[in-house]
């Protein structure tokens, strides 16, 4: 069952008390969401049966390739933005020709992966929350589990199936066109040739770092599934919910995905 | 077994925002029958019903459903006590990116092995019914509210459920398509011998189609009868909401119709 019955709480006494109430709803609302994530984790076996296909190829199109025209303008902006960056400072040194290593390895390390997240928290994950919490409130949850039809399996899974899938592919191309993006940017504003712009790039990027970039991707793209379907289905108030649990659902990827991200980098690289 | 009753609530108390929303609440319905359950807003007329199906949890007593208890069951024998049920929810609930066919058709993609021919035949002859095989290729926000409603019930009942629940099916239409719907609640149960339970504030549709009526108020079960006696009843609160419907007391426009009309005496 992913409905709860609504929350009923007394006026909180005083200011800690109120604290201690958000900070343990905040843990209830994390186990909550961890429950779904793992259910949604063990449904996916389902994910090429024919009662699920259909719709996870829906949301593998709706991930991913209505994804490409926002993603295609931030990966370039914020390749273009780091080789502006670093370029400009590397000049003083008369360094700028290393600015390919720099663009590539913040690129496929942190930014890709990161940005990627970002735009998909923004765009899909609030969807997502958005499209659950108006069929929450409007009785359509309640109506799949009355039909015994599991909310998780029948909505859950084929979006964490989308999102796994394409965040690490759209990571790619975030990736690509970042480096392309810092390419045009040292090659039209600090004169650094496309050669050798390249040839640093490629040269001093670790299979280790793309790899990681890849597995945050992963994670990051759970982290949105599991929080925006969260927040979905916890919705209740009609249209002032559904404004609520997208809001929330963008906020918490955001941090989670902060929070994460520098834990992952930790993990592998400190 | 075919004696007990097809749900019975035993002393159900529920609390919800801090409020006792039903109080003690005991009754049972009959199997075949149309049992109809009317109360004025925030009378606790939809917490009953979502209790039989388990989206509520009683706070305190319990809820029967033949012979398992609805309000304990988890997992299998949830899934397997909602089996026997079909819900018509009061926005019909339907799936806005299905078409009327998926939707109609989820249940039986979802819970049987039939082939899609087979699914085709269902639905389309269920979709013919209920006169909507004109819609079949439409999605829930091109069609009226009668229409979602006559959709929902199709789906409802397409995996032949013993017991309809109906939550205020004549809500928000127009007294014409309410009526039509009150047929189609009236024919279903009749063509399949369904167990019927009906929430409604609607005082007319409950007395066209109730076998029995309850009336709940504040949380609590005043009345139980059929709609003859309930017409009769002596209860202050059965009277006051037969009055403000215009049932037993004439309406302002009547008394002015009749001065009008009435010859000079």
């Amino acid at each position: 069952m992913v409905l709860h019955e609504p929350d009923h709480f007394e006026p909180p006494l005083n200011f800690f008390a109120a604290l201690g109430r958000r900070i343990l709803l905040a843990c209830r609302n994390t186990g909550r969401g961890t429950v779904i994530l793992l259910q949604a984790i063990w449904a996916l076996r389902f994910m090429l049966s024919r009662r699920n296909r259909r719709e996870v190829l829906m949301q593998l199109f709706v991930t991913g390739i209505k994804s490409l025209g926002v993603l295609t303008v931030v990966a370039m902006f914020t390749g273009m933005i780091l080789a502006l960056q670093t370029g400009l400072e590397l000049r003083r040194y008369g360094q700028e020709v290393n600015i390919g290593t720099l663009v590539c390895t913040s690129m496929v390390r942190e930014m890709g992966p990161f940005m990627t997240a970002l735009v998909i928290a923004a765009s899909v994950g609030s969807a997502i929350a958005a499209q659950l919490a108006t069929m929450t409130v409007s009785e359509e949850i309640a109506a799949l589990e009355v039909m015994s039809i599991d909310p998780v399996r029948f909505l859950v899974m084929p979006r964490l199936a989308a999102l796994l899938i394409m965040m690490p592919m759209l990571t790619v191309y975030t990736n690509i066109l970042g480096v392309v993006g810092g390419a045009i940017v040292g090659w039209t504003q600090l004169d650094v040739p496309m050669s050798a712009y390249f040839d640093n790039a490629i040269q001093y990027v670790r299979n280790k770092d793309l790899y990681v970039g890849l597995f945050k991707a992963a994670v990051f793209g759970a982290i949105i599934a599991g929080v925006a379907c969260q927040q979905g289905f916890q919705a209740t108030e009609g249209a002032v919910g559904v404004g609520i649990a997208t809001r929330r659902s963008v906020v918490i990827s955001f941090l989670t995905i902060l929070a994460v991200g520098y834990m992952i980098t930790r993990l592998f690289y400190a | 077994m075919n004696d007990l009753p097809a749900i019975r609530f035993e002393r159900v108390v529920k609390y919800l925002g801090g409020r006792r929303v039903l109080d003690r609440v005991d009754f049972e319905v009959h199997r075949g029958e149309i049992f109809v359950i009317v109360g004025s807003s925030g009378s606790g007329k939809s917490v009953t019903l979502r209790h039989m199906v388990r989206l509520l949890t009683p706070d305190e007593g319990e809820v029967w459903v033949g012979d398992e208890c609805v309000s304990r069951a988890r997992g299998a024998q949830l899934a397997r006590i909602r089996d026997r049920f079909g819900v018509l929810f009061q926005g019909a609930a339907l799936l806005q990116w299905m078409t009327v066919y998926d939707n109609v058709a989820l249940p039986l993609r979802e819970k049987t092995s039939l082939t899609e021919e087979d699914i085709e035949q269902r639905v389309m002859g269920q979709l013919r019914l209920l006169g909507l095989e004109d819609a079949v290729d439409k999605y829930p926000a091109d069609l009226s509210g009668g229409m979602q409603k006559r959709v929902a019930l199709a789906r409802a009942v397409i995996l032949n459920p013993a017991i309809i629940l109906y939550d205020e099916p004549t809500s928000g239409l127009d007294p014409v398509t309410s009526r039509r719907i009150d047929d189609l609640i009236l024919s279903m149960s009749r063509r399949y011998g369904l167990t019927s339970v009906v929430v409604t504030h609607d005082l007319h549709s409950a007395l066209a189609i109730g076998d029995r009526i309850a009336l709940i108020h504040q949380g609590r079960i005043l009345e139980i009868n059929t709609p003859a006696q309930f017409l009769r009843s002596e209860n202050e609160v059965v009277r006051a909401f037969l009055d403000a419907q215009y049932i037993t007391r004439r309406g302002a426009w009547e008394t002015e119709v009749d001065s009008e009309t009435r010859p000079n005496s």
